[in-house]
């Protein structure tokens, strides 16, 4: 999984049909301390991230979509979790 | 997913068993911040109604085909929707540090 935070969202009306009424987040990398890094994903939230949050990324396919709740959609990346603090040792 | 922006079409005269008809776009990926980023790539449209200019998000991976019927076909990158807006939270407000 990987730490990001909420750039913005994306919105469409002429999407594959999986993705019909399923909310888009933008979302960039940040490292441990907070900072972003070049990178960005656009994930399907599902637990209700907003702007600026700190949020938990899963990257990868068969865990997205047993999240997601099926087996054959087009879907890697998805938001798992809000993240309340980072503590590196 | 990525953002990315058709800047061209493809036509192939041959195409590996399960891709006829599948339309193929160069798509320009894009950065965070909406600028040109990397080389463009060639992405299977799975909308099947995205054009050149049009802003997009793509999928790439093995879940690229999976948004393709039929599923099974070798594709790396397909076109999963048409962005209508993006908004990028500009606000400091909303812009929790660390």
């Amino acid at each position: 999984m990987i730490l990001g935070r909420v750039i913005g969202s994306i919105t469409s009306t002429i999407n594959h049909p999986f993705y019909d009424a399923k909310k888009l987040l933008v979302v960039e990398r940040i490292d441990a301390a907070g900072a972003p890094l070049a990178d960005y994903v656009i994930a399907i939230d599902t637990v209700g991230a907003g702007a600026g949050e700190r949020v938990l990324v899963l990257d990868e396919g068969n865990g997205a979509r047993q999240v997601v709740g099926s087996t054959d959609a087009p879907v890697r990346s998805v938001i798992v979790g809000i993240v309340d603090d980072v503590t590196t040792a | 997913m990525l953002l990315g922006r058709v800047v061209g079409t493809v036509v192939p005269c041959v195409v590996y068993e399960g891709l006829q008809g599948v339309p193929m776009l160069l798509v320009q990926p894009m950065d965070k911040e909406g600028a040109p980023k990397g080389v463009p790539l060639v992405a299977a449209d799975s909308t099947r109604m995205a054009g050149p200019g049009e802003l997009v998000y793509y999928e790439g991976g093995r879940e690229a085909a999976l948004a393709l019927d039929p599923w099974f076909v070798p594709v790396d990158h397909t076109i999963i929707g048409i962005v209508d807006t993006w908004g990028q939270v500009q606000n400091a407000a909303f812009s929790k540090k660390s």
